[in-house]
């Protein structure tokens, strides 16, 4: 039953298009309407020096949920994702307009410093990336760069990260052992627990099961459902029953515009906008 | 597009025309054992009750490739819609099928004995139930959610007419205590055919929702309004 109160916020709140849901669907939207936004995206368009590869972007990213940003490739769906921790800036040519909020904080404030907001917002790439170091150090590094020194605390990091991302049991005997002698899947999940280790607020995934068999698939997206409410996840996926499956909120781009976003579920079964249904239901272009 | 996505919409046209060609069959049921009613006519009343096997198969044809699109397509949106909708209302309309037998075994029991005159609104009520089907298959196809919902509204008729026959058949077994057998029996056919129109209400519900998303069923008169669509 939705309270007033939701009702008001709901009405309130600019969440998906334009549309009002229906009765049914609101009531499972209002969970999400009344979560505050970890991370608010408000009219955000980028421009690789000429080309513009967003086009006013407005979206919320509601806290400790997981968000699936979807689309044809070259709908700038990564560049989005990228956005979150500016690594668009390491991209020459790149400029930005509009804002991204941060817990209510602007992300491209000059006064905020890239390296915290990186150790705060992680990131998980679509080829797993472990440093050519033992288990143990790949998860200490991160720690240890922020001041962690004291060996009784990094051992415990490491073993609560590698916990969190379902590998103790795989690798506590072999922790000295090289990172590039496990298996992909098993690599992809020490790159969750590397982005753990320093306790960030939000982990980003670009594609993160692309190069996995769909037992280690399966690992990754329990994972993810298991790191609900601990961080907020935003996972860039091509597989459409991969995003159907983990995430709570959906958007989906195309040729860099926010053509649709909602409720996952409402989003696949009853998508509002043409465009949407044409793309997950194959029938695009 | 590609093969693969070819091959799936093939499927999907062939899902469409197998419950089509069910609803045919159930439609077609509701006018033989009308006339196998009215006219006496065992041989054909007969003739419905074996053909009910038709819509048994095509019934179980149609779960089975329900179940090989979900299983092999994963259809989402307008697509999981559909495959959903008529793995609802396929047992529905299977089910009319088997009212339509039904009202026929009555119609063998009562061409056995002789015939109770009475004005009743049975060939009424049978035309009522096939217009009614034979509208809802329209609107299915053409996914017509407004249709859906006036054919929703055409079964309280149905049931006016039911009630109106069962009070003129009680009536006349008070009045006399040898045509209680006949009058039950016909009882029986009126409820059939009333349960014909609930059917085809449930089919209208499901087309709202393939339509619209939206499941109006358990809803009552709220689910009558339509939604404006964005």
């Amino acid at each position: 039953m939705i309270t007033q109160e939701q009702q008001k916020v709901m009405t309130k709140l600019p969440f998906g298009t334009e549309s009002a849901p229906s009765e049914r669907e609101s009531a499972t939207a209002a969970d999400f309407l009344v979560a505050d936004a970890h991370m608010e995206v408000r009219g955000l368009s980028l421009y690789y020096s000429e080309s513009q590869a967003l086009q006013g972007i407005d979206l919320r990213v509601p806290r400790g949920k997981i968000t699936a940003l979807i689309g044809p490739s070259g709908c700038g769906k990564s560049t989005l994702l990228r956005c979150f921790n500016r690594l668009n800036d390491l991209v020459d040519g790149v400029h930005i307009d509009g804002e991204i909020l941060f817990d209510g904080q602007s992300l491209y404030g000059s006064e905020v410093d890239v390296n915290l907001l990186r150790k705060r917002v992680g990131m998980v790439f679509q080829k797993s990336n472990p440093f050519p170091k033992s288990i143990y150090e790949n998860v200490a590094y991160g720690p240890r760069i922020h001041g962690t020194r004291s060996k009784a605390s990094l051992d415990e990091m490491v073993e609560k990260s590698l916990r969190g991302a379902a590998l103790w049991e795989e690798v506590k005997d072999r922790l000295d052992k090289s990172a590039l002698g496990l298996s992909g899947g098993q690599q992809q999940r020490l790159c969750i627990a590397r982005a753990i280790a320093v306790e960030p607020d939000v982990i980003l995934f670009d594609e993160p099961c692309s190069a996995l068999d769909p037992i280690s698939t399966a690992r990754i997206e329990e994972l993810m459902t298991e790191l609900k409410g601990r961080f907020t996840q935003i996972i860039v996926t091509h597989n459409m029953q991969q995003a159907s499956r983990v995430s709570d909120t959906t958007a989906f781009l195309y040729l860099g515009r926010l053509i649709e976003y909602g409720v996952t579920e409402t989003l696949f079964i009853n998508p509002r906008k043409k465009q949407t249904e044409d793309y997950i239901t194959g029938r695009f272009g | 597009m590609n093969k693969i996505h070819r091959h799936f919409e093939d499927e999907l046209s062939q899902l469409s025309e197998l419950t089509l060609r069910l609803g045919g069959v159930a439609e077609e049921a509701i006018g033989r054992c009308l006339r196998a009613l009215m006219e006496r006519d065992s041989e054909l009343a007969q003739r419905v009750i074996a053909e009910d096997e038709i819509s048994d198969r095509l019934e179980l044809e149609i779960d089975h490739l329900c179940m090989e699109i979900l299983a092999r397509h994963q259809p989402m949106a307008g697509d999981l819609r559909f495959v959903v909708t008529v793995m609802r209302i396929t047992p529905e309309l299977e089910r009319i099928s088997d009212l339509a037998s039904q009202v026929c075994e009555r119609s063998l029991e009562l061409n056995g004995e002789p015939r109770l005159a009475a004005v009743i609104d049975i060939p009424a009520m049978a035309e009522r139930a096939r217009t009614m089907l034979r509208r809802v298959l329209d609107a299915l196809v053409q996914r017509d959610s407004r249709a859906a919902r006036e054919i929703i509204q055409m079964d309280d008729e149905l049931d006016r007419r039911m009630d109106q026959t069962f009070r003129i058949l009680l009536t006349l077994m008070l009045e006399d205590n040898k045509v209680i057998t006949r009058a039950l029996r016909l009882m029986m056919v009126a409820k059939y055919l009333e349960r014909i129109g609930d059917q085809v209400t449930n089919i209208a519900e499901q087309i709202v929702y393939l339509a619209e998303g939206r499941m109006i069923k358990h809803m009552g008169d709220a689910g009558l309004t339509p939604k404006p669509h964005p």
